[in-house]
């Protein structure tokens, strides 16, 4: 798909730019003419979508950093003088804040658009591993951002992350204490966190570098799942995807925009309006929403070694997904057993979110939540580890189109209109 | 045919430019937050009044007060100092204006436009050249040549009135707004 | 058919209401969710309401003051735009009846001859002083609790403005038979574990208002809660404000963008 390259230098500045930096080369062929399935969905959008996140995430971070000061007795005064003193400074923490929560369901969809269509598939597994990478990545950003308010919550969240470190055997309780820099959560963590969020983030945007680049080896994915067999498949990706994308971003921003300006603490907790007190923990820590499954199986299990264990295994399973889909199909329209597992499968994360938010011992009718986390964890193991490789050899794929162009524009595919 | 086609590259080429046009003007005004959150805050614009009790200073003395995180010079004056300002005519000066926030922009470097109370003299210790602090001059100690203050980082020298006389700085040093409470007591800013 | 299916689905959902009704009712500690009750602020285009406000910086002042700290407040804010709108010779003048801390005087000296810290009157740029000079002593003076700060409780709190109004009108209510007020505390069934180590804090007529506004405890307990919103979010005017021109620019670039869309994917098909 990368073919060679259609850039045509127009003038002698051009041309004398080319042969020492190609990079209007490169924006040329990857951003412009670079030939894309004509048959991509909204849920394909997403990735630009993610790239303008993480950009705003950036931009507004760096503006918080020139006014945050971290220091356990200043952060929190830091943070609200940047509230009622920093012109715009409600603003700019605002955008921060709800970012994160909009970066997270963003790239929830994005995955789950991957796992649907089957995006992971040869030979596109290094892409998905990447994602899952950079997936971890902005968990620990998340985790190290949401400290530095260093409110009730913050801090108590920073113990109780830190803490399952110290569920590995013999090493753990050093670990631990490695991390805080101290016998407890306390200053040294803070500025350790501190420096750490504002790192990861660049590191986040290079590996996104690679993702791009990965993507463009193969080219895009597409709902149907088959290759791209001719030009007749594919449109250039300007003005096709650029206008698209816009459109879509801009919607997605209207949302993120009704956050910000009408219920800007919607995603967060009224705990982590009050001072971080080492003494008092409060009644119910919960994570922000985007960690909820995983907090949720967390705690599903008695046991505190394999509670850790599960929860890191739910993650690293990501990673061998590639290799667990044993079907020779991509795309979940095209397999109706699959389809169905996969409906299930999103709905347990979502359930095991529910859990995860509710007090441990809450019940829903009768039964109590654990059991119905447990049962959700099992299902979210044995989608990739049983189903996965089970159905994909089992099942029986619908037929597939024989090509883009014949299933978007009709058998009689007329002269298309380039 | 070829009209419809052009009709539709018209329109086309309309739309592109209107979606352009109001995203620069949407990515313009979104920055406008990011460069004024990084002018002096409310906290920061509220601190900027500052009173100085001014009753223990001797005559020929200067003490230095912060002033939004400048330093305040308050001066007072000796009879001598007071004459050997008034006698420099203002066409002598590198700087005619007063440079006094309390009066008009316009007015002349004249002694009673530099200190409404002659014998008080308030100024910001900031050297117009470069923004270094003067050092006073004292009979005993005396800086420059005109008996006020000499900037060490480039040499600029100032007469008693606070006025620039020779050196780099290109203007008098500069007058805050500020009121006398009573006798004893200055607001500044 | 039809109707035993609904009647199965209504027993259902009602159980399900039911039970933990029963389960709280056993338990009674269990906090009432809050007074459903209407601010002027409610709403996409909610705004302080300014008498409110300055009622209910009077009532903070003269009542919550006492004990409670306001530690992000400034008085400059009370002369801020989309605050209770006080003019800059109002506050001046409420400032110089606070006192606060002074610096060493000329000497040094951080107290007077009678060893009593050195204080002055606050000025625009000074924060709100604090009733107690550290949270030692705020517990000692309260019977070992500790007096909250005020300058952020409406975010600060599951159910904000609601709650608070609902904890200060929710006294005066008689504990049901068999609940057990632990001494020294009070009855307030909108509080966590329904004992409260605050006393009631509003009499009727506990404060008179300039305005004529009848001071009931319902009208203080009113515009104190409007007045601690605005504390905790004292931005949310101009929020409102923005985030509805950004809407509709937003909206109408989508407009935009939409029709090039559409404009550009015709041709393609």
């Amino acid at each position: 798909m990368s073919g060679p390259s259609t850039y045509n230098p127009k003038s002698g500045f051009e041309k004398w730019i080319d042969q020492r930096l190609p990079l209007p080369r490169l924006m040329h062929d990857t951003m412009h003419t670079f030939p894309t399935p004509r048959n991509l969905n909204i849920w394909y959008t997403f990735g630009g979508i993610l790239t303008f996140c993480l950009a705003v995430q950036i931009v507004t971070g760096i503006v918080l950093a020139m006014h945050y000061v971290a220091n356990a007795d200043l952060a929190f005064n830091s943070v609200e003088n940047i509230m009622r003193n920093v012109n715009y400074g409600w603003l700019i923490r605002y955008i921060h804040a709800n970012g994160a929560s909009m970066f997270f369901l963003a790239v929830y969809i994005h995955m789950f658009r991957g796992l649907y269509y089957g995006s992971y598939k040869n030979p596109r597994e290094l892409i998905w591993i990447i994602g899952v990478l950079i997936y971890l990545l902005m968990m620990a950003t998340a985790f190290f951002g949401y400290v530095l308010p260093w409110g009730q919550m913050s801090f108590w969240g920073a113990t109780v992350i830190t803490n399952l470190f110290s569920a590995i055997p013999v090493v753990g309780d050093h670990i631990a204490t490695w991390l805080w820099g101290d016998f407890a959560v306390g200053d040294a963590t803070l500025n350790r966190f501190f420096s750490l969020h504002y790192l990861l983030p660049f590191i986040i945007a290079g590996v996104v570098g690679l993702h791009i680049w990965a993507l463009h080896v193969p080219g895009n994915n597409n709902p149907l799942g088959i290759d791209v067999k001719s030009p007749q498949d594919t449109v250039p990706f300007h003005p096709y995807y650029t206008v698209k994308d816009a459109f879509y971003l801009v919607l997605f921003v209207i949302l993120f925009a009704v956050f910000v300006f009408y219920a800007p603490n919607f995603f967060g907790n009224p705990d982590n309006y009050q001072p971080a007190n080492p003494l008092v923990t409060p009644p119910d820590i919960v994570p922000e929403w985007y960690l909820l499954p995983f907090y949720a199986m967390l705690r599903s299990i008695p046991n505190k070694l394999m509670g850790v264990i599960v929860m890191g295994g739910a993650i690293v399973t990501l990673v061998f997904i590639p290799w667990l889909d044993t079907s020779r199909v991509r795309s979940c329209r095209f397999r109706p057993t699959m389809k169905w597992l996969f409906w299930f499968f999103a709905g347990a994360c979502v359930i095991l979110g529910y859990c995860g938010a509710k007090p441990v011992d809450a019940a829903f009718a009768g039964i109590p939540l654990v059991w119905v986390a447990r049962l959700a964890t099992a299902y979210y193991f044995a989608f990739f580890w049983l189903l996965m490789p089970i159905i994909g050899l089992i099942e029986t794929p619908k037929k597939l189109p024989a090509s883009i162009a014949q299933s978007v524009l009709g058998d009689s595919a007329a002269a298309p209109a380039e | 045919m070829a009209a419809t086609t052009s009709d539709a590259g018209t329109r086309r080429d309309f739309l592109y430019v209107a979606s352009g046009a109001m995203g620069a003007v949407g990515v313009a005004a979104a920055a406008w937050p990011f460069i004024d959150q990084m002018n002096p805050s409310s906290a920061a614009l509220a601190a900027g009044t500052t009173e100085v009790d001014i009753s223990t200073i001797q005559p020929g003395q200067q003490v230095i007060f912060k002033f939004r995180g400048h330093p305040l010079f308050v001066r007072r004056r000796t009879p001598k100092e007071i004459e050997e300002s008034k006698a420099v005519p203002v066409s002598a000066l590198p700087d005619p204006l007063a440079e006094n926030a309390n009066l008009a922009a316009n007015a002349e470097a004249t002694d009673a436009n530099r200190a409404t109370k002659p014998e008080w003299l308030v100024l910001i210790g900031v050297c117009t050249h470069l923004g270094c602090t003067p050092t006073v001059s004292t009979p005993q100690m005396p800086q420059g040549e005109y008996g006020g203050w000499l900037c060490h980082c480039h040499g600029s020298q100032y007469d008693t009135a606070g006025r620039i006389r020779k050196g780099p700085a290109p203007r008098n040093l500069d007058i805050p707004v500020y009121t006398f409470l009573s006798d004893t007591k200055i607001k500044v800013g | 058919m039809r109707h035993t299916k609904t009647a199965l689905l209504g027993l259902a959902i009602g159980l399900i209401a039911v039970l933990p009704a029963a389960a709280q009712e056993e338990a009674n500690t269990e906090r009432l969710p809050p007074k459903a009750v209407s601010f002027s602020f409610e709403g996409p285009f909610g705004t302080y309401d300014r008498g409110a406000l300055q009622r209910g910086y009077q009532v903070y002042k003269e009542v919550c003051a006492a004990c409670h700290s306001a530690d992000h407040l400034a008085f400059h804010n009370l002369m801020e735009e989309g605050g209770p709108g006080f003019t800059e010779a109002e506050v001046r003048a409420l400032a110089a009846q606070a006192r606060v801390p002074a610096g060493p005087d000329e000497q040094g000296n951080t107290t007077d001859e009678k060893g009593q810290p050195l204080m002055r009157p606050a000025t625009l740029a000074d924060y709100f002083p604090k009733p107690f000079a550290n949270e030692e002593a705020a517990r000692a003076n309260n019977g070992g609790a500790l007096p909250p700060d005020l300058s952020m409780i409406v975010k600060a709190r599951e159910g904000g403005p609601e709650y608070v109004y609902s904890i200060l009108t929710g006294f005066h209510e008689d504990p049901p038979a068999g609940f057990k007020v632990v001494d020294g505390k009070y009855y307030n069934p909108y509080f966590e574990g329904r004992n409260i180590s605050m006393p009631p804090p509003l009499v009727a007529n506990g404060v008179t208002y300039s305005d004529g506004t009848k001071a009931t405890i319902d009208q203080e307990a009113h515009d104190v809660t409007t007045f601690l919103t605005w504390a905790a979010e004292p931005k949310m005017e101009d929020r409102k404000r923005m985030g509805f021109g950004v809407l509709i620019f937003l909206i109408a670039l989508a407009g935009v963008l939409f029709a090039a869309y559409r404009k550009v994917w015709k041709d393609a098909h």
